[in-house]
């Protein structure tokens, strides 16, 4: 049987892995799954508040969902705290290494978390990582 | 009975038109039907799927013209 706890551990800043990410994060979500996001690396920036720059796309879909009205990721990930409860935690280590504190973190993140704690709520979990 | 509500996700990409439902499930009565509007097929594969897990009623689907109506009731 699969674990209907979905993990999703996000490290890359490209547009297709983000999106992707938060389209698994957003439906595990609304379909009564329990979701929890571990965002570090360079998806991390893009959830620090008034950062407006653009994901660069890794290739030809990137470039071609920006031209097509595609839910952008970080509302996708906004839906999927707000309206399936999914838990989105910032990596300590990452805001560390940024230099950012919560505050300046979108309103809809969890308090940051470390890694050991992450793993161990992962154990029993199914882990996708973009 | 309550009218209709119509759920217009025409434009929009996956998973946009379900989630634009979910919102609008939010606001609802149970027991009132819902309409939505897709013009991405893959929603409209995916929309019937997601009721059947979450429990609401599923009522039908027909396209016309690129553009899928999704019929359902919201049952909780």
């Amino acid at each position: 049987m699969s674990a209907s706890k979905i993990c999703v551990v996000v490290v890359s800043g490209s547009l297709e892995r983000l999106q992707m990410a938060a389209m698994v994060a957003s439906v595990g979500a609304v379909s009564g799954q329990e979701v929890m996001v571990f965002l570090s690396m360079n998806a991390l920036p893009y959830f620090v508040k008034g950062n407006t720059s653009q994901a660069p796309h890794e290739g030809k879909m990137g470039k071609l969902m920006a031209t097509k009205k595609v839910p952008e990721f970080k509302t996708l990930f906004e839906q999927s705290a707000e309206l399936g409860d999914a838990k989105i935690y910032p990596c300590s280590m990452a805001m560390d290494v940024l230099g950012v504190e919560q505050e300046s973190l979108e309103g809809y993140l969890q308090s940051a978390t470390g890694l050991t704690k992450f793993l161990h709520d992962a154990q029993d979990a199914q882990v996708w990582t973009f | 009975m309550a009218e209709k509500i119509i759920v217009d996700g025409r434009g929009s990409f996956c998973p946009g038109p379900l989630m634009e439902l979910i919102v609008a499930l939010k606001s609802a009565q149970v027991g009132d039907e819902l309409e939505v509007l897709s013009t991405d097929k893959g929603s409209a594969n995916d929309i019937p799927e997601w009721l059947n897990k979450v429990g609401h009623e599923y009522i039908s689907t027909t396209e016309s013209e690129g553009v899928w109506h999704i019929t359902l009731r919201k049952k909780k």
